[in-house]
């Protein structure tokens, strides 16, 4: 007896396929879909987890498995929800997490739509993370592969996403899925790993491939230091991101970093002394809790981060302001901060500034 | 699961005689035609045969017949040549014409030719009275369809046909989808060119044919070889060929009841839409129609999650040409009825077969029944 419909977002990749794989042989309906996030003939289009050809590996490992397989066209929407509102942030001097936003809008918001128009009650997905299910509750847990834990990039579903969530590998280590693919001679095995450039142009980066997509002029404006002098004009807002040292594009004879990005009048700031980056809190907005807000948690503020010990001051408006123990390197706003008590992922926002920048 | 395939308008499944047929050819008569050896002999005693074959179902003379690669290249060379037959630089055609016509004008308007495409009424049919006009001041070539893949409507190709022959103007037309589904008979027509495609009625895919009406000088479309009247040069692909040449034997013996059988079953399916689900719509003519085909209107749904859930029980159905489905974008077929985006990505098509049957036809039903009850609470974006 089927345990009922699921839909596997399967990107091509090895994660995923696994994923389709445990599906089915844990009985339940499977249906492949892959989500066709860009054209084939897109220039920008690079060897990855978007390409044409994580379409085809999607389908034959489908193929393989006996179940459906359908391909998702939503290139407008995605270049609407996800790509455009990228652009924006770089042009106000933030740094987006376009990941954050695709799993939101098109993984699970696409997606699970599109889950409901064929029947299927829940979404499996390869994140590494758990989900923890009590009654109807449903608790997002991070990986047991500490090293691999992709709950972060989960921090924005809301409580009805995750409670429809199957994350068949957040009990699994890379190297036990990569064996498991093996084991059942998946041809996406040895896949190398797709990383998160679904998005830019080879060699381009980012920023500067959403600029020309959008055919958008860049922000012009200075290098300043942390005391306002002027030391030369830069490349473009959008190049720059917080902590950054390489390919600044000036040369102060000390190594610098990027320390602050002005929107008002397109200033970079740089600094040559270390702390200068280190902030003691952040102010975030856009909250969002999966249990009370504690008044104490962890915060992880980007996705390679171990998470700090922070006291939470809750403001009005879904707004807060956080208090880390110990200082922390580089808070970058446009990034996503996620909440954990424990193991558990209990909230999420966006980060807005940095706060007690040590002067 | 039981699968049910109610989409012959994309393909058919080749019929049991022409998978053995092509097995036999790969087996014996595996011969170059071109050779003058006795293997190249016979093969080319197999490739004579197929050509009369599939002339005899045309109405054509075997030499009027040259084999390509499908319908798509067969548009493709009567459109490129037949347009330098005469002199002129206008090609006159409709909205109704699949991409490998409505393409091939494109790049014909590119090099310098200028493309007069004709509405269509509500219907999908073509007016002959609104060709009057174009004729009149000269044109290359009149490509119409025969019968349309989205909606199975006829347009009226002998009518026109004879309007362009009076002002001494060339005719072609895709005749893909019609070509085993309707008598198609070129003299009737009065058609100087047609196309055809053997995987549109059980024979393989990769070989079609193009109908060139004997004393039209078309130039090469290949340059090589002595083959196909040197209009094609390239060794044959004889093994398609030989299975094209018994799908249009069967194609011949089988029309009536092939007819007879899906106009039933369509009709039922028809009927049972029309009447048991709320909402729907019928798209084309009714009358004027291939026998097989069926394209309706499921007001307020996205007919790709249609097909999804039909998909999921087995069923496989369309939203009009394969072809188009790489994109989303509504058939432009249903939008030069006058139809809204709306209502054309609302459509789906269903086109029988020979093999459907009554209890396919009621399954079909009740799963459309209870998909449409299952997204029907949402509407279009």
């Amino acid at each position: 007896m089927s345990k009922g419909r699921v839909v596997i977002a399967m990107s091509g990749g090895v994660d995923s396929s696994v994923v389709a794989a445990l599906m089915v042989q844990a009985g339940w309906e499977a249906v492949g879909v892959t989500l066709q996030l860009r054209s084939c003939d897109d220039r920008m289009a690079s060897r990855s987890c978007c390409s044409a050809d994580g379409i085809t590996q999607a389908r034959a490992v489908a193929g393989a498995l006996g179940i459906p397989h359908y391909v998702l066209d939503c290139r407008e929407t995605f270049l609407d929800r996800v790509m455009r509102p990228a652009w924006a942030e770089y042009a106000r001097g933030r740094t987006p997490s376009p990941c954050l936003h695709c799993n939101r809008e098109m993984k699970f918001g696409y997606l699970g739509d599109y889950a409901e128009r064929i029947g299927a009650e829940r979404i499996a997905t390869g994140h590494y993370a758990r989900i923890e299910r009590e009654g109807d509750e449903a608790r997002l847990l991070r990986g047991v592969d500490r090293a691999k834990d992709q709950s972060y990039f989960l921090s924005t579903l809301s409580p009805e996403q995750i409670a429809r969530l199957e994350l068949p590998l957040g009990a699994l280590t890379k190297a036990e899925v990569r064996a498991l693919a093996r084991e059942r001679g998946l041809v996406t095995a040895e896949r190398h790993e797709s990383q998160d450039i679904c998005l830019a142009v080879e060699g381009l980066g980012f920023p500067e491939s959403l600029r020309q997509r959008f055919e958008q002029e860049a922000r012009p404006g200075d290098f300043i230091d942390p005391k306002g002098r002027v030391l030369g004009p830069h490349a473009g807002l959008h190049r720059y991101t917080i902590g950054q040292r390489r390919g600044l594009g000036i040369a102060l004879g000390t190594r610098a970093h990027v320390v602050g990005l002005r929107a008002e009048d397109g200033a970079v700031i740089l600094s040559t002394d270390d702390q200068d980056l280190r902030s003691t809190g952040l102010r975030a907005s856009g909250l969002h809790w999966y249990s009370t807000p504690p008044e104490r948690c962890e915060a992880q503020i980007r996705s390679r981060h171990g998470g700090v010990p922070a006291r939470v001051e809750l403001q009005e408006g879904g707004t807060a302001t956080l208090r880390f123990d110990t200082p922390q390197r580089a808070v970058t706003p446009g990034q996503a901060v996620a909440f954990y008590e424990g193991e558990r992922l209990v909230g999420g926002g966006w980060i807005d500034a940095a706060v007690g920048i040590a002067q | 699961m039981q699968r049910i395939y109610l989409d012959h308008n994309a393909t058919t499944r080749p019929h049991p005689a022409v998978v053995e047929a092509m097995r036999g050819c790969l087996e014996d008569t595996w011969g170059n035609p071109s050779s003058q050896h006795g293997p190249g002999q016979d093969a080319k005693r197999a490739l004579d045969l197929a050509r009369s074959r599939v002339a005899a179902l045309i109405g054509a003379e075997p030499e009027e017949i040259i084999f390509t690669s499908g319908g798509t290249e067969a548009d493709n060379h009567a459109l490129r040549l037949g347009a330098t037959v005469q002199g002129g630089r206008r090609i006159l055609t409709s909205v109704l014409e699949h991409a490998a016509v409505r393409d091939t004008c494109s790049a014909l308007t590119a090099q310098g030719f200028e493309t007069v495409v004709l509405p269509v009424g509500s219907e999908g049919l073509l007016d002959p009275a609104l060709l009057e006009g174009a004729l009149k001041e000269g044109a290359a070539l009149l490509s119409i369809m025969r019968a349309n893949n989205d909606l199975g409507t006829l347009q009226p190709v002998k009518a026109m046909a004879a309007m362009a022959r009076f002002h001494g103007i060339p005719v072609h037309t895709d005749a893909v989808q019609a070509v085993g589904k309707i008598a198609v008979e070129v003299r009737d027509l009065g058609v100087d060119l047609l196309s055809l495609s053997a995987h549109k009625l059980y024979g393989p895919k990769g070989v079609g044919a193009l109908f060139v009406r004997r004393g039209l000088h078309l130039g090469p479309f290949l340059t090589g070889g002595p083959q196909e009247r040197r209009l094609r040069a390239g060794t044959e692909n004889l093994p398609g060929i030989v299975g094209f040449g018994v799908a249009c034997e069967l194609a011949q013996s089988r029309l009536a009841a092939r007819s007879l059988q899906t106009r039933h079953l369509r009709d039922r399916l028809e009927r049972g839409i029309l009447e048991g689900i709320p909402g729907t719509r019928l798209n084309g003519h009714p009358e004027m129609r291939v026998p097989n085909t069926l394209n309706i209107s499921f007001e307020g749904l996205v007919a790709e999650d249609l097909l999804l859930n039909l998909d999921l029980a087995g069923i496989a159905v369309s939203l009009g040409a394969a072809c188009q489905s790489e994109s989303r974008k509504p058939s432009p077929v249903l939008l030069a009825l006058g139809r809204s985006e709306a209502e054309a990505s609302s459509s789906l098509r269903f086109s029988l077969g020979e093999a459907n049957t009554e209890d396919e036809i009621t399954r079909t039903l009740e799963v459309l029944k209870t998909s449409v009850a299952r997204l029907r609470p949402r509407r279009l974006p």
